[in-house]
């Protein structure tokens, strides 16, 4: 499993500081690494956090998330416990996401 | 003749009136300023209202005498903006104007009902906001009956209007409550969707440590689900239940309808700008000012007295066809009460977080920076005062637009 991340450059944080190096295998790595096993639920909102990234450069806020999926806040907790938002774009393989001021 | 159209006539709004009336030809340009409500709130003073510090009348005054007479007021909703036919279309009679140049000012707005069950039962019952005058003057009547209980200030969700607000309250509580001698009858608890008491690391260390020295428990990370005014309780997506005797809620902040029913906002409704230039990162002859810009500063009145100077030189290099030099930094400085007639100050910008020192002059001050002082509360004060005769006037302030980082201290 670590075999995958091995290569990979990671900021204080966790998270990935090269979004380019990221693909499935990578995620479910990062995701094992949290606890989690990935499931299509899981793919929903991860697959719409790297869309917004690449058209964006930054990752989505919950809102942003739970107002273009299916994926509701609850579910979002229950998928990625604890703080969704950070806890998604880790696993997405994207950088920290800013946070509000 | 040319419009020069601002829509919204609050601080932002008023201030860029005021600035473009001295800087546009009068024989060519037309200044027209929209609002839809008579009076402009004086919206740091309503933090204030619920302790009795301050009157109605220090906080609302009637907004057109803000104006300069040669500026066209209209007092109306705004129905939307159509902005590839440089148009808006007002509320009153579907008046449309053309504009030549549009400034959006239209601020933030709380929005209690995008959190469940936060307007049942419980609303203006034991469940109160400050963020609006009447929801200020209700909780001011609540409070001075209540004799104790679990008093909960519940963060909606990130950005609010003025990120200070919450603990300011908090904090005037627990003096409000001592002074009546039953703070050893009530719990202050703050329910935030921050991981500490303030979004920066150092003042969140400084504010979290006089939370705990003031006997305040933060619940972190609170994201809240619900509220459940039958049993009195407010609920997290992860499971957690902070119960409550009275709720006093920061709700979701959000753009002003009109920029929702023109669809130019983000998922808040916050409308895409440049955050140097303050320009709309989709039209060119739109700026947006204040609570409405979609930019990661603070949204407060200090920020957009900083904005102002920048967004009018912009504006005009525009006009003029030239290039635009003028760059905003993300400045923004609040006096946080903390009680006890002292107050906290803080100072920064998009790159640089609140540090300790004085302000506005190096080891001078008089103000201090990152700590309590009387002399700060004193500031705070007197901030009302140059809010409404210098501010709103376009009478300069003895501060920098520019954060400075001389009488700071790194560590």
């Amino acid at each position: 499993m670590s075999d995958v991340l091995a290569s990979i450059k990671f900021d204080a944080d966790g998270f990935m500081e090269d979004a380019k190096q990221w693909n499935k295998e990578v995620a479910a790595a990062l995701a094992a690494k949290e606890g989690i096993t990935l499931t299509e639920r899981h793919w929903v909102v991860l697959d719409y956090c790297r869309k917004e990234y690449e058209a964006k450069g930054e990752a989505p806020t919950l809102r942003n998330i739970t107002k273009n999926t299916d994926v509701g806040t609850k579910e979002l907790y229950e998928l990625f416990p604890g703080g969704p938002g950070k806890l998604a774009a880790k696993i997405a393989g994207l950088k920290k996401p800013t946070g509000c001021i | 003749m040319k419009t020069f159209l601002i829509l919204g006539g609050g601080t932002a709004g008023t201030m860029m009136a005021v600035k473009m009336s001295k800087k546009l030809d009068p024989r060519q340009w037309k200044i027209i300023v929209v609002d839809q409500e008579p009076s402009h709130v004086y919206q740091p003073g309503l933090l204030f209202l619920p302790f009795g510090v301050y009157q109605p009348q220090d906080v609302l005054k009637e907004r057109r005498s803000f104006l300069p007479r040669s500026v066209e007021y209209i007092e109306t909703p705004i129905e939307r903006i159509e902005p590839e036919a440089n148009r808006v279309v007002l509320g009153k009679d579907q008046r449309v104007i053309g504009y030549d140049y549009l400034v959006i000012a239209t601020g933030a707005t709380i929005r209690p009902q995008e959190t469940e069950g936060l307007m049942d039962g419980g609303w203006r019952k034991n469940i109160f906001d400050f963020y609006t005058y009447d929801g200020a003057v209700a909780l001011a009547d609540f409070l001075k009956k209540f004799e104790g209980g679990k008093v909960v200030v519940s963060v909606a969700e990130m950005p609010i209007k003025c990120p200070v607000a919450p603990l300011e309250f908090i904090f005037l509580a627990d003096w409000y409550f001592a002074k009546r001698g039953i703070r050893n009858k009530v719990d202050l608890i703050l329910a935030t969707p921050l991981p500490g008491a303030f979004t920066k690391p150092k003042a969140s260390a400084m504010l979290g440590s006089l939370m705990e020295k003031k006997h305040i428990h933060v619940e972190p990370d609170f994201a809240i689900m619900e509220v459940d005014s039958g049993s009195n309780a407010i609920r997290s997506y992860d499971g957690r239940e902070v119960p409550y005797d009275l709720l006093v809620s920061i709700p979701v902040n959000m753009g002003a309808e009109v920029i929702e029913n023109s669809e130019m906002g983000d998922d808040l409704y916050f409308v895409p700008t440049d955050k140097e230039t303050l320009q709309s990162k989709k039209y060119e002859n739109i700026w947006v000012l204040g609570d409405a810009a979609n930019i990661p500063a603070s949204k407060a009145g200090a920020v957009v007295h900083f904005q102002m100077e920048p967004a009018v030189e912009n504006i005009l290099a525009h006009m003029q066809g030239k290039p635009m030099h003028a760059k905003f930094d993300g400045h923004a400085n609040c006096y946080i009460e903390t009680g006890y007639n002292k107050a906290a100050l803080i100072d920064f910008n998009y790159e640089v977080e609140p540090l300790p020192g004085k302000y506005p002059l190096p080891l001078v001050g008089p103000f201090s920076l990152l700590q309590e002082s009387v002399i700060n509360h004193w500031g705070k004060l007197a901030f009302r005062f140059m809010y409404w005769n210098m501010l709103l006037r376009d009478i300069p302030l003895p501060v920098s637009n520019h954060m400075s980082m001389v009488g700071k201290k790194l560590n």
